[in-house]
């Protein structure tokens, strides 16, 4: 699944890590969720949600 | 920055360890104990299985583990690890035993079980994960 969590860490000028810290999870997890090799579980994604302050459909995008 | 350290990781590092030493002392322990004394029956066999009871402790200690951690994708690659294991162990254990049945090996396993095999297994699981997915799965 396609997101924005690049660009979202980009404008808080947050690194892999600061994000994982910001979400009690590994490096590896935000890395593999950023590249699309792993798609979080809806309690994961909501978390990444509410770190953003955002709605979950503005971070994750459909494929069509 | 703070770097995220698994504590389920941690703890699993922790029972290895002393579950290895005590199979190390164990088996030293009931191969000293069968040479030094004439031992039979039901003592025999509780002795014999004894070394075998740190082994079992270490899949409990993996199994744990999969419960325990709270990062899920480490999680995934820790149970896609244990599923490589577990087809590596019983693929080699099945070509071998019909290998034995036709007799083109030797009988018995020269000390190599399924445990070592399963063993083997998780440290391949792991590369199946570096090549596949990118990452070992380290917390750290």
């Amino acid at each position: 699944m396609k997101n924005r969590l690049k660009v979202l860490r980009a404008e808080r000028d947050w690194s892999q890590s600061d994000l994982a810290d910001h979400l009690q999870v590994s490096r590896q997890s935000v890395n593999a969720i950023e590249t699309g090799k792993y798609d979080p579980s809806l309690p994961l994604a909501f978390r990444i949600a509410d770190v953003f302050g955002l709605p979950i459909e503005d971070i994750f995008l459909r494929e069509r | 920055m703070a770097t995220y350290k698994s504590p389920a990781i941690r703890r699993y590092m922790i029972r290895l360890a002393v579950l290895m030493s005590l199979y190390v002392v164990l088996i030293f322990a009931a191969g000293w104990a069968f040479r030094h004394n004439d031992i039979a029956g039901i003592p025999a066999f509780a002795l014999a299985i004894t070394p075998a009871l740190p082994i079992i402790g270490v899949f409990w200690a993996v199994m744990r583990l999969l419960v325990e951690e709270s990062d899920e994708f480490i999680r995934m690659l820790q149970v896609r690890q244990c599923l490589f294991a577990t087809g590596f162990c019983l693929t080699v254990m099945t070509i071998w035993e019909f290998l034995q049945n036709y007799d083109l090996v030797p009988a018995g396993n020269g000390g190599f079980g399924a445990a070592f095999f399963w063993f083997v297994g998780l440290g391949l699981g792991a590369v199946y994960n570096r090549v596949t997915i990118g990452t070992m799965g380290s917390c750290t």
